[in-house]
């Protein structure tokens, strides 16, 4: 045996007893892709990479972050941002790093609206999808409290205030929640622990979202599945170069924020020190939860004898929860909206609605800011419940192409879509 | 179609932004936009205006205001040599121990101890303030900007820039107005009288705080220090430097984080470049 040869026998002798060569071959460097998807389908790959990222800097600061009230506002405004080599550059990358992180998976998110991903044979993985979002979201909330400001204090405090919304066993499970009968130090070091632990659950939840993914490959622009060979490309190079040049984009905007901005998404309350006894003049989440937040304080009635924060706190969770009832609430066949007329514009007023909730999220619900919210929230659950079960019967679909490669290779593409072909 | 939609709603991003930035709680008038010489990405904290703005600090603020995140050591950062770092370390009264015998014990301050506070605790610090907190002062320029609207350098100066022995004329006016308006939306019950606005007992009227008043009596007057290089102590020469002070306490790393910003971006420029040759490269094929 040659000396050039002698690794490649040592991966077969490898591969034999533990695939993961094999694997790596057919998942990453054969996997048939649909030849047509455009920089949309970026966005999974961008998460997975942030994630990693997250992880990271976060194990980084954990060697530095002391989890005790008295302690760990200091161990990250001192410790780590003032005498730790390089602590602001991992702090400012983990902060900015959730939102980028959340951009990400909305933008991510409404590429799977907008083209139906989430249709029939892709449920799974759209499930998948929203736990990963839910998982995210509690990851993001306890890591927010860890800093200790004022803003982490009173978000623990409104937000595990929620559920003592639940009747009968409300309060007792918010006691539960804090560990005492305030948000304090119990709180904050099970909250650590939590927060080193759900990166890791995610981290499995993204495996089975790619193992889910991977059975039946992508959906892709045209909506329309894979019939004839030519259908399909390896992902590898066209696909690696793809997303490798999407991450270096991505990774501009990221350190724009991070080098000249690095404060721009937070709240600057929060480096204000908790406060038990002083509750901040506002107390508004960061951005990420703005939509969220509205939904919740637009409810600001009884109905019967259901009280307003019972319906605030169910209309909150029931607004990510209707997700998951989402490929039987489109009853469209057609999964692509370029095919579909009606939804193509219905999906825009959805999106400026989701961004109007964002903005009655950062302010005060009052007068016609208030009203603004109720008629967003409103039609939130509308555009779902409503709109998209009304919209598949009715619409009635533009002609599908026969094939991808007959669409993407034998132009002129008709003529509406003309515009978009060059840039997918 | 997707690009158009995008932009729709990019733009109804922007606005929400905006205008979310213009509510608060109590009110109070935007700091005017100062040109600061650390502000860009190219921006740098003035070494001179540093030690003036320390020297403020030193001798006007450090009376109430803690610093308590801040060491001696981090001074050698504004220019400062070893021997002055450690003198101005020893100015300080540390309390250490215990020692042998088991006693706490004064001796001065060391390069590597923290900023020593004026107070014993925040009780005290209220006692000696008429009930009000004089907060720490290390992290205050990222705690007071406002995202679309200023810096917390900008807040900070016109706060010590902004007061009034009396409410001006054309603010009372302006107060008066905004009340009026106010009363349009209430109740006919519940209208308020407008009145002028009057400052509190003990409290000094100043635009830039929120509610107009603040317990800190005005901490700056011409000539209430004597800079060690000779600038004029005005008001404003006064204000500028010793809120670059606080802008370099509050964020020590803002050189080098830009420095290896730029560093960083280019390097990323670049790469894209090159991975976007080679995408189309490997695409050409395809097409
Ligand atoms: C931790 C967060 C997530 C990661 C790391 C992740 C990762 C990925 C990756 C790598 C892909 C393949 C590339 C692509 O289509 O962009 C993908 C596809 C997909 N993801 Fe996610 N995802 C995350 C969250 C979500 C969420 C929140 C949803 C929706 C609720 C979702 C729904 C989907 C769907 C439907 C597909 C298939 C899209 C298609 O083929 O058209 N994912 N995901």
């Amino acid at each position: 045996m040659t000396v050039s040869e002698w690794p490649k026998q040592a991966v077969s002798w490898f591969d034999e007893r533990l695939p993961v060569f094999t694997f790596m071959q057919h998942e990453l460097n054969e996997y048939p892709t649909p030849r047509n998807l455009s920089y949309w389908w970026n966005f999974g790959s961008l998460a997975g990479i942030v994630l990693v990222v997250m992880i990271a800097t976060g194990i980084v600061l954990a060697m530095h972050y002391t989890p005790h009230v008295d302690m760990a506002y200091d161990s990250i405004e001192q410790r780590i941002m003032r005498d730790v080599n390089y602590g602001w550059l991992m702090r400012y990358v983990h902060l900015n790093g959730a939102s980028m992180f959340f951009l990400l998976v909305y933008i991510h998110l409404f590429r799977g609206l907008y083209y139906g991903s989430y249709k029939a044979p892709r449920e799974v993985l759209w499930w998948l999808g929203i736990i990963l979002l839910l998982l995210m979201m509690m990851t993001a909330f306890m890591g927010y409290v860890l800093p200790w400001g004022q803003m982490s204090f009173w978000a623990a405090t409104v937000i595990t205030n929620l559920f003592s919304a639940i009747p009968l066993i409300g309060d007792q499970i918010v006691t539960w929640l804090w560990g005492g009968f305030a948000v304090g130090n119990p709180t904050l070091n099970r909250f650590y622990s939590l927060h080193y632990l759900m990166p890791f659950v995610i981290v499995g939840v993204v495996m089975l979202h790619l193992v889910a993914l991977h059975m039946h490959g992508s959906n892709n622009p045209l909506g329309i599945d894979r019939k004839e060979e030519r259908d399909s490309i390896p992902f590898h190079p066209y696909y690696t170069i793809k997303d490798a040049l999407g991450l270096g984009v991505f990774f501009i905007v990221f350190a724009v924020f991070v080098f000249f901005a690095p404060n721009f998404l937070g709240e600057a309350e929060n480096y204000v020190r908790a406060n038990p006894f002083q509750t901040p003049a506002e107390i508004v989440p960061d951005w990420y939860f703005l939509p969220y937040y509205a939904i919740l304080r637009s409810i600001t009635f009884d109905i019967w004898f259901i009280p307003a924060k019972l319906i605030g706190v169910t209309a909150m969770f029931g607004s990510l929860m209707l997700l998951f009832a989402l490929p039987w609430l489109d009853t469209s066949k057609v999964r692509s909206a370029r095919f579909r007329p009606i939804y193509k514009q219905v999906y825009w007023v959805f999106v400026v609605d989701c961004l109007v909730l964002g903005w009655v999220g950062a302010n005060r619900p009052e007068g016609h800011i208030l009203i603004i919210g109720q008629v967003a929230t409103a039609y939130y659950f509308l555009h779902f419940l409503v709109l998209m079960p009304l919209i598949g019967w009715f619409e009635k679909p533009r002609p599908l192409p026969d094939s991808i490669s007959k669409a993407v290779l034998e132009r002129p593409a008709p003529p509406a879509e003309a515009g978009t072909g060059g840039a997918e | 179609m997707m690009r158009r939609g995008i932009l729709a709603a990019l733009s109804a991003a922007v606005i929400g932004l905006g205008v979310g930035a213009s509510v608060s709680a109590a009110e109070f008038e935007a700091p005017p936009l100062q040109d600061w010489s650390f502000s860009g990405i190219f921006g740098a904290y003035e070494k001179a205006s540093l030690q003036r703005g320390f020297q403020v600090y030193r001798e006007v603020c450090a009376g109430c205001h803690s610093m308590k995140l801040v060491a001696y050591r981090n001074l050698s950062a504004l220019g400062y040599s070893e021997k002055e770092v450690k003198a101005f370390a020893a100015e300080a009264e540390v309390t250490d121990g215990p020692n042998d015998d088991g006693e706490m014990f004064p001796r001065p301050g060391l390069p590597s101890d923290r900023f020593v506070p004026p107070f014993a605790n925040d009780q005290a610090a209220r006692a000696a303030n008429n009930g009000a907190f004089p907060p720490d002062l290390s992290v205050l320029t990222k705690a007071r900007y406002r995202r679309m609207g200023w810096e917390g350098s900008d807040y900070i100066y016109a706060v010590l820039t902004g007061y009034h022995d009396e409410p001006p004329a054309d603010f009372q006016e302006k107060y008066r107005e905004e009340q009026k308006k106010k009363n349009k939306d209430r109740e006919e019950k519940d209208k308020k009288e407008i009145k002028d606005f009057q400052v509190a007992e003990g409290m000094n009227f100043n635009l830039y705080f929120p509610g107009y008043q603040i317990a800190m009596p005005p901490p700056l007057a011409d000539d209430g220090v004597e800079f060690a290089d000779g600038t004029k102590a005005t008001v404003k020469q006064m204000a500028k430097d010793v809120t670059t002070f606080l802008a370099w306490a509050a964020e020590p790393e803002m050189e080098e984080r830009k420095r290896l910003g730029i560093k960083v971006i280019l390097f990323l420029l670049v790469l894209t470049g090159l991975l976007f040759a080679l995408k189309r490269k490997i695409w050409a094929d395809l097409h």
